[in-house]
């Protein structure tokens, strides 16, 4: 896994949100690393602090309620997080980018989607209005958006379509790392295909590195090289996709395949995780999968467990593989 | 923020609303006046120094002083004493008219969302009507057409903003109507009358509060302003708007005759407006955490 | 064969719309055996959800029939399917959207009993209303709390309490589970497994997860812009699909595995409007199988034996 430049390296990143109700602990201590062109998967349910993880790299969280508490988040060598803000407006939308889940909220209903396209290139670059909107339609082109559509807008597009131009403008200017949140959980099967197939020969055009937020382990055996599993804020488990699919470790994540069901095969029965996410302002002691964890000692309550390298580049944070 | 949820926080809805709205000091300084303002219309008898009608012809104009504290007016009556119990008929003609128009505005702009279609654009052509006649001219002409009393002066002021309320209940309806637990309801065999009572009005509540808060202050205003053209509470009734009318003729002389009634009528008003935007925000989910 | 509970005949939902006339629903015949689950699949649009309305009466259908029991339910008037309605429920897809936000979990589980009249006494009904909780594992202590202070598998609980306290024969499950993660989505398909044992359920399961459909279904109907194009036993659809649109959709979901690889095959282009379609196969248009017959001719769905159906002038001749 090291064996490719570093792009981007998280290190013990913890971000709350202060909140009347207490302190929610949405990313605590994370560390992860991406390399030149490859794609990381964080995986997680509703309030694992996928997204938050997201917004933290882009320098967005919402202030207040949202706070970075402490850690690094080093780009190509730079940490993002001692930089002003004028220097940030330069690195986002150019180097690094986003994609939102909902392409019917992030697009603006007003402006022509080549507009839209051409907006972020004359941001980043300094061209003129005329080849900035020669390379949006370039642009548009490559994501399967015919030319002359260029001056239809957003709502004349269908669901998959706006995502390829949400896609368009993520990759006008090149960037080196992509954040996709949830990018075709709006979508059906079919398009979500088209997207995802897409998104790969991009990957690969353009070599850029990828983190791909979803819920979706399918997803992730589909695009990912590496994955990040999280639970309430913490990264569970962290390894390479095929020792993560042939060889899970953390119970969490032994739980979620076990909550899939199989399309290959039968199952008669389901095996779920028991009980319910924890309060995310007043998590568990210890381990905050203890209650709900199949395999849970006494210890577990009482000591947050570390990540344990069990092979190589392959992450647990269980109790269960320490050396006690 | 998706990922940021708060579950499981044993609260009732409006202890949530209740929670907001006792941190926004202005509407806490217009829920103060407004328990002062009923506090002394329930209590009148017993705060008022003197009667609203003992006349006095030897103590005309006495100026604010230790004796009265805000003066006499022309034929000698205790200004603080008619102020206070003025805030009786300033109450009740603002519940009462708004009363009226949230209860027949309320209906008819329910009925218009619910079943939509021809009722609904008879309803609601009836109301844009209604709106398209200024609401103080309208009540003046109910006045005149039904004659000068109290009960009159309500009901003028009361039809006068039904439409208002029409709109905001039926724009609300409209969207609470396309929602699953409508559809849940109709399933289990529910008529009607009661998917509109138990799962429409409850869910419509909170935008005809704001608008009702707010419309007793519009409704006080109007009364006033129905008595002080003579066409609302009749002498000696203590109106506030009547008095500012019977002081402006002495104001060069006595300034305070017209001066405490109206500040009387701005500090309510005020405390009204302040009450109702400080609900308005609370009520608002957007505003939430 | 068991016997039929459900069966629906030329039915049909059209919309009118300021464009034209949108076919929701437009001509699906099918049935539903007593104690089994029937899979309605397809992607947003297709009209599976007006289906499931239309059976229930919640919309009315243009056209066709459904038979409860061999009875045409449409000829009842209002008295009779107040009756109906205890037989057949519907659990909703959004559990923040199907429970009223200003009723508490007891309210609205006895709802259902209040309206019908079921208990004569208050006592009565509390003692349904904790049994039904107790069914769909709603702690107790739950009876008093708002809709807003539990999280999404527990309304979907309570939804489902709903559901059953009227003893329903049939229940429509109109993606029940979309809205829940993974592992809460786990919880609330083993409920619905148990229940359908224990009290003998017939269901009609609509979802765009085709996983999920697969786990819960014995049969499988797939449903592409208002017709149902293939129609057989989940085993048969999974193993050998014959409709070029099936075969499409099976392909395209990506598998949590790694080492299966399939081939996927890339359907051009989106759902064509579902108002005022022209004439031939619904498919035509992104079908990589498609002649001149497709445009001209809508294909019926014909009987291939052993309850399979498809709906494709070509069935059997393709690869």
């Amino acid at each position: 896994m090291t064996i490719n430049q570093k792009l981007l390296e998280i290190k013990n990143l913890t971000i709350h949100y202060i909140t009347d109700e207490g302190t929610v602990h949405a990313v605590e201590n994370m560390s992860i690393e991406i390399g030149k062109g490859e794609t990381l998967g964080l995986v997680g349910e509703t309030g694992a602090g996928k997204t938050t993880t997201a917004l933290g790299i882009m320098q967005l969280v919402p202030n207040p309620p949202g706070k970075i508490i402490g850690g690094e988040i080093i780009y190509e060598g730079e940490n993002l997080l001692g930089k002003s803000p004028a220097e940030l407006r330069k690195i986002r939308g150019n180097n690094i980018s986003m994609i939102f889940q909902d392409p019917m909220t992030s697009l603006n209903p007003v402006m022509t989607v080549g507009e839209q396209v051409a907006e972020v290139i004359k941001l980043h670059q300094k061209v003129s209005a005329a080849v900035a909107m020669i390379k949006a339609q370039d642009m548009l082109e490559t994501v399967g958006i015919p030319e002359e559509r260029h001056k239809e807008y957003p709502h004349q597009f269908s669901g998959g379509m706006r995502q390829r131009v949400v896609i368009a403008i993520a990759l006008a200017c090149n960037p080196n790392l992509l954040i996709a949140d949830e990018p075709t959980t709006a979508l059906d099967v079919t398009i979500q295909a088209q997207v995802l197939n897409l998104m790969k020969s991009l990957k690969e055009e353009f070599q850029t590195s990828m983190i791909m937020i979803t819920h979706d382990l399918g997803i992730v055996a589909e695009i990912c090289d590496k994955v990040a599993i999280m639970y309430a804020g913490n990264v569970v488990e962290y390894t390479d996709k095929v020792a993560l699919f042939t060889n899970p470790k953390h119970p969490y994540t032994i739980g979620l395949f076990n909550s899939i069901p199989n399309i290959e095969d039968d199952v008669e029965k389901l095996k779920p995780i028991q009980g319910l996410m924890p309060d995310p302002t007043n998590l568990p002691s210890g381990c905050p999968f203890h209650p709900r964890c199949p395999k849970a000692i006494n210890v577990c309550s009482k000591k947050l467990p570390k990540p344990i390298e069990i092979a190589k580049d392959h992450f647990v944070s269980c109790i269960l593989y320490s050396d006690r | 923020m998706a990922d940021v949820k708060i579950v499981k926080k044993k609260r009732s809805q409006w202890m949530e609303v209740w929670r907001r709205l006792k941190q926004n000091k202005a509407a806490m300084i217009g829920l103060f006046i407004i328990g002062v303002l009923v506090f002394t219309a329930i209590f009148a008898d017993f705060i008022a120094p003197e009667g609203y009608d003992d006349q006095d012809l030897y103590r005309r104009f006495i100026p604010p002083g230790s004796k009265h504290i805000l003066g006499t007016d022309h034929l000698g009556r205790d200004i603080l004493s008619r102020i206070i119990y003025g805030s009786r008929i300033s109450l009740q003609v603002g519940f009462i008219a708004v009363g009226i128009a949230a209860v027949i505005g309320g209906t008819l702009g329910a009925v218009a969302g619910y079943y939509g279609k021809r009722l609904d654009n008879m309803i609601m052509r009836l109301m844009d009507i209604l709106l398209a006649i200024p609401s103080i001219l309208l009540a003046i002409s109910i006045v005149a057409a039904l004659g000068a009393n109290l009960v009159n002066v309500m009901i003028a002021v009361g039809i006068a903003s039904i439409p208002s309320y029409a709109r905001i209940v039926r724009a609300s309806v409209l969207t609470i109507k396309d929602q699953e637990f409508i559809e849940a309801a109709r399933a289990i065999g529910a008529d009607d009358f009661r998917i509109i009572i138990k799962h429409i009005i409850p869910n419509a509540m909170a935008p005809i509060i704001v608008q009702a808060t707010l419309g007793v202050a519009s409704a006080i205003l109007s009364a006033a302003g129905l008595s002080f053209i003579g066409l609302g509470i009749q002498p000696p009734n203590p109106e506030w708007g009547a008095m500012l009318s019977a002081g402006r003729y002495y104001i060069r002389d006595h300034w305070h005759i017209a001066t405490f009634p109206g500040l009387a009528i701005m500090i309510t008003i005020f405390g009204l407006n302040l009450f109702g935007d400080g609900l308005r925000d609370a009520l608002d989910p957007r505003l939430k955490n | 064969m068991k016997k039929k509970l459900i069966e629906v005949k030329n039915l049909k939902k059209y919309f009118e719309t300021k464009k034209g006339l949108l076919h929701a629903v437009d001509d699906v015949n099918f049935y539903i055996k007593a104690g089994e689950t029937l899979g309605l699949v397809g992607e947003s649009g297709c009209g599976k959800s007006t289906t499931g309305r239309v059976i229930l009466r919640l919309l009315e259908p243009t056209n066709g029939e459904i038979l409860f029991e061999g009875q045409n339910i449409l000829r009842y008037n209002k008295q009779q399917m107040r009756e109906m309605r205890k037989k057949m429920q519907i659990v909703f897809q959004d559990p923040f959207a199907s429970l009223n936000p200003r009723m508490s979990i007891s309210q609205i589980i006895s709802e259902p009993l209040e309206i019908n009249k079921v208990y004569t006494t208050k006592v009565e009904m509390d003692k349904r209303v904790k049994e039904l909780m107790d069914t769909v594992g709603l702690a107790e202590r739950l009876v008093n709390t708002y809709p807003h202070e539990l999280d999404g598998g527990r309304r979907q609980r309570v939804g489902i309490a709903r559901a059953l306290a009227l003893n329903p024969d049939f229940i429509v499950q109109d993606e029940p589970v979309s809205a829940l993660d993974v592992s809460i989505q786990a919880q609330i398909l083993n409920l619905m497994d148990q229940l359908q044992k224990e009290l003998s359920l017939t269901y009609l399961f609509i979802s765009h997860d085709l996983s999920v459909i697969k786990h819960v279904s014995d049969r499988i109907a797939v449903m592409y812009l208002g017709k149902i194009v293939e129609l057989s036993d989940y085993k048969t659809m999974f193993k050998d699909p014959l409709h070029p649109y099936t075969q499409a959709l099976l392909s395209a979901i990506p598998a949590p595995q790694i080492g299966v690889q399939k081939e996927r095959i890339i359907l051009e282009g989106d759902v064509p409007s579902p108002i005022n379609p022209p004439e031939g196969c619904r498919f035509y248009g992104r079908c990589r199988h498609r002649q001149y017959i497709c445009k001209q001719q809508t294909p019926e769905l014909k009987d291939m034996g052993k309850e399979r159906y498809v709906a494709c002038h070509f069935v059997g001749n393709l690869k």
